[in-house]
């Protein structure tokens, strides 16, 4: 019994014991000086994992009395979750390296908080659910001050780290409520529990878990670390920010409201559609006046978290399958984005103010077109892939008879489209200066950024066929 | 050929490609070299339209030429031309390769522009080709991304205003007829445009926030679908990007900007508006009439007091543009016709008042009328190009401004008296300004210092003009030209348009008595 079980989780297993055992390894031997082949380690890891999960299995399987769940969902979520890990661990090698910040510890971190995402994604039960997520964020609460010596990074940490405890504090009442109410921590006896008419107790446990979870997707109103975060944060910590803890946050999200209380949806609907307008809203205009581009990409990844929620707040497979492809477009785009903001130096030191994109496109031509593709993208306008993962999305909410919500989005998307604007004004349409960044690109980089860009545009053709893979992921999930 | 249409949509693009792709250095030869290429591309792409032209059976009112292949999950990447449409793709394979021959004197990134201009003629194309709904948005929004570089790169000294006004404007305009695309998708169950041409889509009245909706969801796709065009005609009262963009546009920019994308407008109330919601459509009539009359007599009278020639041009474009809405919303043979001839004719004639700005601009570097006067003296060759096009703007009988015009007031005259008339006042108007601002710009004596040394147009200049009098005299003389072609397909439309109407009559009556 316990093998078959074992079998199950064996991804989850590698990881965490390759991470143990590579965190031994490095203490006792060159420390520091294996960093390097820890992180390139750790990425093939991902990838041969995302390899295997992504190749091997079919249908759903329970490990552990139904605490773990793998299905087609889990599966999608996983391979995304760890291949866009492994993109960004590559390309923060060099980012970090140069500034000293190429610890042993970094890329192990990473891994232990993958780990915490798979869990996430699989969680079948509100103690499983409790477990990913507080390895994901304990990780990461670490990983956000590695730059110990910076005032910023500290206090990115130490904010992140509040705030989510504070966070896990809701999540952990609104679980026991809905414990106390449903007599069972398991997502199969909540659901029969939650059957039709919710009791007011449980409605209220929900909300507290509603909140928690918004606060891990940084969905507004709960958003308020996020520009913080990923402002003081290293710039290839706020890449890592940006992609795989959002996927997971959102997988582990749509798994609790459609494992759990996929017969109520009536009743978290609402709740989610709220969550999705404010953040849209919040995430296009609060962009508006940012001058450093890290904070202006949190923003941007809140109004993102919007459009994603849209798609859960639709309630159906349609819906979940939009918010899928939705969060697969979104971690392509912001790759490509991080790739060139990971670049952003002159004389070594980093810079992240956006006018000093100025006349990007006179002194480097590819890479300037490579980000405007990328911020026209950002911006859902169509023929990039941005706007199919928009379209996805709103086609769900409207026919869950959520127009509203639809033409909530469009506004909100105009709006926001004038800071991706902005961004490709300062590069093409400035003034003559003197270069604020130099030209220099790791070749790493330099293939993320040119990679992301071109995926955006040849993915019209047939989106790479994730959208079946989607729509098998979201089958599996709401049935 | 089956696949024609694609050919004719790509060749540019292909263009594009080749010289981002290997098209190294920025010296003279680069450049020169881009811009042949650029023109060798566009020419080719015209040669080609041809064979569509040619191929063309105007008595079919079918979609012709039609491609068909799966695309996306649920889309198709579907292509056809009808008689509506077919003239708008040869009136863009026929302006692009004066377009890019106008810009032959441009010298900061030639690279860069004409592959914003290729990739734009692309897309452009696509628009009036698509047969899929999403298809066409995405063609019709990619569009904004070249026209907003070539306007925010290329443009005079207030460019980052007018792009991002621009932008913003027409994307706002155009989100909300995503959301009804994806209405209509999931009422009708897909996005091919033929089909939901026949779909009928529900009309009963529903409440929304307390506000009773009478057309019910036709109404509600009507308005966002009008919202966009109205924008991208422009319409009056959301006209005022219009003037700004096109005085910071290069002079190519305003050109296009001009004589092919303030068409899109039109051809969508051809395409959606009048076949898809024909309820809606009758029921929106008086508003669209006034909307157009109020915009015929509020941008002549504003266009009289222009200081900026271009501005000027731009107000007069709209001011056409209402004949343009007026023609279509009436709804008969006339009407309709004239909407699409006045199209077409304002095409050739608004692209070549722009170069003829152009032209002087680029010797003086002003657009101020002020700045000019007595141009005859010294470049009688532009001068009568100049008269030519501006009484083909006034709509002077011979040329093409005419019968457009004709057709339109001849057609809506026969639904409203009164909104005929005021549309009347119009031709006055337009009569005032163009010949005003050629009193100023080319008559009198040459007095200013500044202007004694000025040049004749140049051979080259000649030979971008040539094509587009011999359009505007011949459309002017033979309009059967452009009748005979668009005639069948527009008499489908209105058969079939006031059979919707007739059939809703008596289902609001059934409902009111209840």
């Amino acid at each position: 019994m316990i093998s078959a079980d074992l079998n199950i989780i064996l991804p989850e297993l590698i990881l965490s014991i390759f991470a143990m055992l590579a965190l031994i390894a490095a203490v006792y031997t060159g420390k520091d000086k294996t960093a390097p082949l820890m992180l390139w380690g750790t990425a093939a890891v991902f990838t041969f994992l995302a390899v295997m999960i992504g190749v091997g299995g079919e249908g759903a399987e329970t490990a552990f009395d139904g605490m773990f769940v793998v299905d087609g969902f889990a599966r999608y979520a996983k391979v995304l979750i760890l291949l866009s890990a492994a993109a960004i661990l590559v390309l923060s090698q060099e980012y970090m390296a140069k500034r000293g910040l190429l610890k042993f510890e970094y890329p192990l971190l990473v891994a232990l908080s993958v780990v915490g995402m798979m869990v996430m994604v699989s969680a079948g039960d509100l103690i499983a659910l409790y477990m990913g997520l507080e390895l994901q964020s304990l990780a990461l609460y670490v990983v956000a001050s590695l730059h110990r010596d910076s005032v910023r990074s500290t206090e990115a940490g130490l904010k992140y780290f509040v705030l989510g405890a504070l966070s896990s504090g809701l999540l952990l009442y609104g679980a026991s409520l809905i414990y106390g109410f449903a007599g069972t921590t398991q997502f199969a006896g909540i659901i029969t529990a939650a059957n039709d008419q919710v009791p007011l107790g449980m409605l209220f446990g929900l909300v507290f878990l509603i909140a928690g979870l918004a606060f891990k997707v940084s969905a507004a109103p709960f958003h308020m670390w996020t520009p913080d975060v990923y402002e003081g944060s290293p710039s290839a910590v706020t890449a890592f920010f940006a992609t795989a803890p959002k996927v997971a946050a959102l997988g582990l999200f749509a798994r609790v409201m459609h494992d759990a209380f996929g017969l109520a949806t009536h009743d978290w609907q609402q709740i989610v559609a709220f969550l999705s307008v404010i953040s849209m809203f919040l995430g296009a205009i609060a962009a508006i006046g940012q001058t450093n581009i890290k904070r202006l990409m949190a923003y941007s990844s809140i109004a993102h978290m919007g459009f994603a929620l849209m798609g859960l707040a639709a309630g159906t497979a349609l819906g979940v399958q939009a918010m899928l492809v939705y969060v697969t477009i979104y971690v392509a785009m912001n790759i490509g984005a991080f790739a060139f903001i990971l670049s952003m130096e002159k004389d070594g030191k980093a810079v992240t103010d956006i006018s000093a994109l100025k006349m990007l496109s006179k002194r480097e031509p590819l890479k300037a077109i490579a980000m405007l593709v990328i911020m026209f993208s950002l911006a859902g306008v169509p023929p990039l892939l941005g706007f199919i993962g928009k379209l996805r999305v709103l086609e769900a909410a409207y026919e869950a008879g959520l127009a509203w919500l639809a033409v909530a989005g469009v506004v909100a998307s105009v709006i926001g489209a004038f800071y991706y604007l902005r961004i490709v004004f300062f590069m093409y349409f400035g003034e003559e200066e003197d270069a604020a960044i130099d030209g220099h690109m790791s070749p790493i980089l330099w293939t993320g950024l040119m990679v992301s860009a071109l995926v955006l545009v040849v993915g019209l053709v047939n989106l790479f066929g994730i959208e079946t893979l989607a729509a098998s992921a979201a089958q599996a999930l709401v049935n | 050929m089956d696949n024609l249409l694609s050919i004719i949509t790509f060749i540019p693009a292909i263009a594009a490609f080749i010289l981002a792709a290997f098209l190294r250095g920025d010296d003279e030869a680069a450049r020169r070299n881009a811009k042949w290429l650029a023109l060798i591309a566009t020419s080719a792409t015209f040669l080609v339209s041809l064979f569509l032209l040619f191929g063309f059976d105007a008595t079919n009112t079918d979609f012709q030429f039609v491609e068909e292949r799966d695309w996306l999950l649920g889309l198709k990447y579907k292509m056809g031309v009808d008689g509506i449409s077919i003239l708008f793709v040869m009136l863009t394979t026929f302006l692009m390769p004066i377009v890019i021959a106008s810009c032959w004197d441009v010298k900061t990134r030639v690279k860069e522009y004409m592959i914003a201009f290729l990739l734009l003629e692309t897309l452009m194309i696509g628009v009036f080709c698509a047969l899929d709904l999403i298809l066409f948005y995405v063609f019709f929004e990619a569009g904004l991304i070249p026209m907003f570089l070539i306007i925010g790169i290329w443009g005079g000294a207030n460019r980052i205003y007018a792009s991002f006004k621009f932008f913003l404007y027409t994307f706002l305009g155009s989100v909300l007829m995503l959301v009804a695309m994806i209405a209509m998708y999931i009422d009708a169950g897909t996005t091919d445009i033929p089909a939901l041409m026949n779909h009928t889509f529900a009309t009963d009245s529903f409440r929304i926030l307390g506000i009773h909706v009478i057309g019910g969801m036709q109404t509600l796709a009507f308005l966002a679908f009008f919202a966009s065009f109205a924008v991208k005609m422009p319409m009056w009262p959301v006209h005022t990007w219009l003037p700004d963009a096109h005085v910071q546009a290069p002079t190519a920019g305003s050109v296009v900007l001009a004589a092919i994308l303030l068409k899109m407008g039109g051809y969508g109330f051809l395409r959606f508006s009048l076949p898809m919601f024909p309820v809606a459509a009758d029921l929106f009539t008086p508003l669209v009439f006034w909307m157009s009359a109020i915009a015929i007599i509020y941008t002549s009278l504003v266009a009289l007091v222009q200081e900026d020639m271009k501005k000027l041009i731009a107000y007069s474009s709209v001011a056409h543009m209402g004949y343009v809405t007026m023609g279509i919303f009436a709804v008969n043979q006339q009407g309709i016709d004239g909407a699409i001839f006045q199209m077409i004719s304002h095409g050739f004639i608004s692209g070549a008042l722009f170069l003829c700005v152009g032209v002087i601009y680029d010797r003086m570097h002003t657009r101020e009328i002020d700045a000019y006067g007595g141009l005859v003296n010294r470049m009688p060759a532009y001068a009568l190009i100049f008269m030519l096009f501006t009484m083909a703007n006034v709509g002077l009988p011979g040329t093409s401004g005419f019968i457009g015009e004709f057709l339109v007031l001849m057609g809506v005259f026969q639904v409203n008296t009164w909104i005929a008339m005021f549309a009347t006042t119009g031709v006055i108007l337009s009569a005032g300004y163009a010949l005003w601002l050629y009193r100023r710009v080319v008559m009198g004596d040459l007095i200013k210092e500044s202007l004694k040394t000025i040049s004749d147009i140049t051979p080259r200049e000649r030979l971008i003009f040539a094509p587009l009098i011999v359009m505007t005299l011949l459309l002017g003389v033979y309009p059967a030209l452009v009748l005979d072609i668009i005639g069948p397909s527009v008499e489908a439309l209105i058969t079939n348009f006031d059979a919707s109407v007739a059939a809703y009559e008596p289902a609001t009556h059934a409902a009111d008595t209840h």
